[in-house]
């Protein structure tokens, strides 16, 4: 294949983000239009930023190359990560929306009024975070390497850069308008060899299969030991995971208002229904014309490398570039909402408490490098798991952390400070312990090794219930405000009620220039 | 609520005229009166305030649940079912396997028709606690 113009089509995409990010720079001034862009941010652009950062290398390349390798039992990430906006657009879209936080420690402080139980959130959105982050590097690293042959650490370092370069001018202004622009890209580059391939079909030029389509354990569901616990984990962490990513919430903070989180939480859920049978698509005729990529372990760049088995000359390799391009969106966009959320924390919480920084904004850049740096490090050292399975381990966290404490900090007055910190401290201890031994590569043996593969049926469950029965152990230990709390969660904004004191802005930073740019 | 004393209003107006000033003046008193303690009960924290802040929340979460019910026993049943009766895993339909219909095309209609109808109905529940803070 060409690499000329893949390298041309990855270059443009870096070129293009940084470029609408620095139209996007005009307009962020202050610390409030870094974290949240002004919530002035229309639905239809929102949710497509919103799906343009959640569509990452896992959806982009992970799926198709999961599909290809095991089939039927996989179609369950796709609709997972799909059904996990519906729940959380039922939990938690418009509570969280109204209760003013930017992050999810910000919740964790309002909720139950702990500094502790701030800290403990703020050390979990670090390390869902770099779990996060890791594999997109990875995919960014492979990626590069099967257009160009570049050594893995090429596409891991040009990423790194090309984020940082985004993320350190703008902050989150900026970056929603890169991913709404990168949402409409990745559709783009996955639908049109579509479409190439369809014309090929009706006038009769199509490829022969080299395989067929009805081997029994791919085309039929629950194949392998343990298939069905290991199905029910899978759908759990992914159902309950997608409220708990530390970068998808602070992406509801640019709704207007709750009501508005919701309308724009609809849009999403369309977006990705319409996105993810692509990837599907590509996965069946994966199957069908590059079978051998499953005998030589590259199923994850199956994208990458039907184009241009399917059409040669210069048709294939534009179309090639075309789905490169979409995939360096992939990983920019996820990346680079994950730094945002993850710099944000750490300015928050560490760099301002712990030394002299004042001044909010260089806070937030010191952050953003660190963040970047330390996920690079770490995503030389990680071994190398399937795309999709790796982002997954990261859902699997959340929902044994982060889900219990919204879902039950909204929903259940009785929640203390005490119950959240336990809830997340056995949730996250043991669904991390699992995730590790998985992302250093250790492999057990029997029902352990499926637990450790697919950790949420037991975390998660283990979370819910240490937060409820410590919170029930503390329970004269109630936060002081909680009733004014549940007015703000759940009171439309228009009505004129006592919400509490809780103001996330108000300690965010006390310059004159961010009291101005209040509301 | 605002039926009654409107009735009230209508046969007093057929019966006598001149006694119209007595009756309107304890409805617009009453009404005022109740139109502060409502939000007020809610900003004092007090049990009432409480019961109607909680008759929002019980609402949501019940709407809530539902499409989380429905959400679980139509897609959440499929590895159990074709667990215990592996052959529906089998069936094909116009050459395509049905496992593999349901968990795309199906799946993502039935994902966004349960998001369109909790939107429709958590923005009913908000407008009659609106009304309800509102009105009286």
């Amino acid at each position: 294949m060409s690499t000329a113009a893949s390298v041309v089509a990855v270059i443009l995409v870096a070129l293009s983000s940084l470029g609408v990010g620095a139209f996007g720079l005009r307009i962020s001034r202050t610390m409030s239009d870094f974290y949240v862009a002004s919530r002035v941010v229309g639905p239809v652009l929102n949710a497509s930023a919103i799906s343009g950062e959640y569509l990452s290398a896992a959806s982009f390349l992970g799926v198709a190359g999961l599909i290809l390798a095991r089939g039927v039992d996989m179609l369950w990430l796709p609709v997972g990560w799909t059904a996990g906006y519906l729940l959380l657009l039922v939990f938690v879209a418009a509570p969280l929306r109204r209760s003013g936080a930017y992050t999810l420690p910000d919740f964790a402080q309002l909720r139950v009024e702990s500094t502790k139980a701030r800290h403990v959130a703020s050390l979990l959105v670090v390390g869902i975070g770099m779990l996060y982050l890791i594999p997109q590097f990875q995919g960014a690293g492979l990626t590069l390497r099967t257009l160009t042959g570049a050594p893995l650490w090429v596409g891991q370092v040009v990423v790194a850069i090309i984020v940082s370069l985004n993320v350190l001018p703008g902050g989150m202004r900026s970056v929603t308008l890169v991913q709404a622009f990168h949402y409409w890209l990745k559709l783009a580059a996955l639908l049109t060899p579509i479409f190439f391939l369809l014309g090929a079909f009706v006038t009769g030029g199509a490829p022969e299969a080299v395989s067929r389509l009805d081997a029994v354990d791919w085309a039929e569901p629950l194949s392998g030991d343990y298939a069905l616990y290991l199905t029910y984990s899978l759908v759990l962490a992914t159902f309950l995971g997608t409220m708990g990513l530390p970068h998808v919430v602070v992406r509801f903070y640019t709704n207007p208002d709750g009501r508005a989180a919701r309308r724009t939480t609809l849009v999403v859920l369309g977006l990705l229904g319409g996105f993810y049978l692509l990837p599907v698509a590509y996965g069946i005729l994966g199957r069908m014309l590059a079978s051998d990529l499953v005998t030589s372990g590259r199923t994850d760049s199956v994208v990458l490398e039907l184009p241009s088995r399917i059409f040669s000359g210069v048709l294939g390799d534009l179309l090639t570039a075309l789905v490169a391009a979409g995939a360096f969106a992939a990983f920019l966009s996820t990346s680079m909402g994950l730094v945002v959320s993850v710099a944000g924390v750490l300015s928050q919480d560490v760099l301002r408490r712990r030394t002299e920084l004042g001044h909010g904004v260089s806070a937030f850049r010191l952050a953003t490098l660190f963040a970047v740096g330390l996920a690079l490090g770490l995503t030389f050292v990680a071994a190398r798991v399937p795309v999709a399975h790796a982002v997954e381990l990261a859902f699997a966290v959340a929902a044994s952390t982060f889900c219990p404490m919204l879902v039950l900090g909204i929903w259940w007055r009785r929640l203390t400070a005490a119950g959240v910190i336990a809830g997340l401290v056995v949730g996250g201890s043991l669904s991390m312990t699992a995730v590790l031994t998985t992302m250093i590569g250790i492999d057990s043996e029997g029902l352990l090794g499926a637990i450790l593969t697919q950790p949420a049926a037991i975390t998660v469950p283990a979370a819910f219930a240490t937060m409820i029965g410590t919170s029930v152990a503390t329970r004269h230990r109630q936060p002081a405000h909680v009733a004014q709390t549940m007015v703000r969660l759940h009171a439309p904004e228009h009505l004129t009620l006592n919400r509490g004191p809780f103001n996330p802005e108000a300690h965010e930073d006390t310059r004159p220039d961010r009291l101005t740019a209040r509301r | 609520m605002t039926r009654e004393p409107a009735q009230r209003h209508t046969t007093t107006r057929a019966s006598e005229p001149p006694t119209r000033v007595t009756v309107t003046s304890p409805r617009t008193v009453a009404a005022r009166a109740r139109q502060v303690s409502i939000a007020s009960e809610i900003d004092a924290q007090s049990r009432l305030g409480e019961v109607y802040v909680d008759s929002l929340m019980r609402s949501q979460l019940r709407l809530a649940l539902a499409v989380v019910a429905a959400l679980v026993l139509t897609l959440g049943l499929v590895p159990l079912v074709l667990h215990l009766v592996p052959a529906w895993g089998r069936v094909v339909v116009l050459g395509i396997p049905v496992p593999w219909v349901i968990l795309t095309v199906v799946a993502f209609v039935e994902i966004v028709a349960l998001g369109v109808f909790y939107v429709r109905r958590a923005e009913r529940n908000e407008a009659a606690f609106s009304d309800l803070l509102d009105t009286r």
